[in-house]
């Protein structure tokens, strides 16, 4: 009995691995998913910081101007009513960024990512629609972005406000004072938050397959069609644990080396 | 360009112009609360000035405007002879000129007390890192607190805390210093520290405007004491006159109710 199991065992590995070089299946998807998974969280990073202070900042000022909405300021202007203050161009621009921000958001949180998926491939990058993995890192930094957007802007409203009066009293710009005070802060604040996101990003992309690139996932589900069995998914499922575990790891070490300069 | 010319103004002569001129300032919040009320007052170069009152009567608010850290509603603050309320202000020029000190330090916790004093220096007055931490270490002496040049702001004491608040403004020479409280959130053993440095300021000559609870710094440093109440500015006096002797009866009855 026992004999027959390791028997069994041995030949999946076998026919998982070693049979017509199936390795390289697995090799190649772990390769696209980490790049994917990189590049992905690299703009996800940077379309996250950026919503977050247009997002954080113009919710200040907004209860500053007394402002509520672009047509309601715009109906009090034109109907002259008392205590309107004036906004500058300037600023009302900037609300409407904060609103171009706001449906970003709304549109990305409020729908499945295979979804958005599905239409940049089939619709808006149809273009482009040879370099699938472009389109797989678009899509999936574009979605994490909005996620790291709402955990940056908890990050910028817990620090105090004083932490950005000081700056701006030294004669520090918005800009700087963010930059050099609030959110280095911030981003130590968020950083267990932020890994979270890295982890759900790494798996999200296991659906990159419905677009026909070679992720682990896919990789793995191939070998699965071939040898009509289920032993290579948990191959796969052993690997993106390696692979969290790995990325656990390492952010960890990260967020003590900034903790540790505090004390 | 004839026009343009005409309009520039003549550099700033502190003997002519006070360095702070504030003109009618109102702050309100919603329609029914009058933070400000109406104040107006000239500062000039090298006066301390002390301003008194219950809390709530708009000090706080009245000195944050003053680098507009608050928005007025209305009227007009001129510093240097400039209106820096006028719309299209860059108002970062000039809060460079004008350091301030918060009741709760606002150090940045992420850098050492060196970094905290030579980031603005190094950022907007484009000295060498260097030179800025020359000027750092050399304010640090001053206060005593040389030693504590790398350390994290989380290792101080609040009275450590304030006095390094204080240096780091100095840090970017300012022409005038705001203080918000600057004891009141210390223990009382920690304020003389704070107070001395404040005193020693006041005597190199540095134009300062002070809002305290201490009487005793009112009564030593100040060149004059000024006492608001429900936003408006109640009385105008020397220390010595408002102390024995205050004009109104709102000073005599805040005089009373505290312990001097």
């Amino acid at each position: 009995m026992l004999n027959l199991q390791t028997l069994s065992i041995q030949r999946d590995i076998y026919s998982t691995f070693i049979k017509e070089s199936r390795w390289k299946y697995l090799l190649d998807g772990l390769g696209n998913t980490l790049v994917i998974t990189l590049f992905a969280a690299i703009i996800g990073i940077i379309l996250g910081f950026i919503v977050a202070v247009i997002r954080s900042s113009a919710d200040k000022l907004k209860k500053q101007d007394n402002y509520k909405s672009f047509f309601g300021y715009i109906k009090a202007r034109c109907s002259k009513t008392e205590g309107v203050k004036r906004i500058s161009i300037g600023r009302l621009v900037f609300y409407l960024a904060d609103a171009v921000c706001k449906l970003y958001l709304i549109i990305i949180r409020g729908t499945p990512v295979l979804v958005q998926l599905l239409i940049l491939n089939f619709w808006l990058l149809v273009g482009i629609s040879e370099y699938k993995l472009l389109i797989a890192i678009i899509a999936f930094g574009v979605n994490s972005g909005a996620y790291v957007a709402e955990i940056v802007r908890a990050g910028i409203m817990s620090i105090d406000h004083g932490q950005e009066e000081a700056g701006r009293s030294l004669g520090l710009s918005f800009i700087q004072t963010m930059r050099s005070i609030i959110l280095p802060q911030a981003f130590k604040n968020v950083l267990p938050a932020l890994c979270n996101e890295a982890i759900v990003l790494l798996k999200e992309t296991s659906i990159a397959g419905y677009i026909a690139v070679l992720d682990l996932t896919k990789g793995g589900d191939i070998i699965r069609s071939l040898t009509y069995n289920p032993f290579p998914l948990f191959v796969v499922a052993a690997i993106y644990l390696i692979v969290v575990i790995v990325l656990t790891k390492l952010l960890g070490i990260l967020e003590r080396r900034l903790r540790s300069s505090e004390r | 360009m004839k026009d343009k010319k005409k309009n520039i103004k003549p550099p700033f002569d502190s003997a002519k112009e006070p360095l702070l001129r504030v003109e009618g300032l109102i702050k309100t919040y919603g329609t029914d609360i009058h933070a400000l009320d109406g104040v107006s007052v000239n500062i000039n170069k090298g006066e301390v000035v002390v301003i008194l009152g219950p809390s709530g009567s708009g000090k706080s608010t009245f000195l944050r405007s003053l680098n507009l850290l608050e928005s007025p509603t209305d009227g007009h603050i001129y510093f240097e002879g400039i209106d820096i309320t006028a719309p299209h202000v860059n108002i970062n020029t000039h809060r460079k000129k004008m350091g301030m000190v918060f009741q709760h330090f606002n150090l940045f916790p992420h850098m050492t007390v060196l970094k905290n004093m030579t980031l603005a220096p190094m950022k907007l007055l484009k000295i060498s890192k260097a030179e800025a931490e020359k000027t750092a270490i050399e304010l640090l002496e001053r206060v005593g607190l040389a030693d504590r040049a790398n350390a994290y702001p989380s290792q101080l004491s609040g009275g450590q805390k304030q006095r390094i608040a204080i240096v780091r403004a100095l840090c970017m020479h300012p022409d005038v210093m705001l203080f918000d409280e600057p004891t009141s959130a210390l223990d009382p053993e920690m304020i003389n520290e704070v107070l001395n440095v404040m005193s020693d300021l006041a005597k190199s000559g540095m134009t300062m405007v002070v809002v305290t609870h201490e009487m005793g710094f009112a009564k030593e440093a100040a060149t004059r004491v000024i006492f608001m109440d429900h936003g408006k500015m109640i009385e105008e006096n020397t220390p010595d006159a408002f102390f024995s002797n205050p004009k109104t009866e709102r000073c005599r009855e805040f005089l009373n109710s505290i312990i001097l």
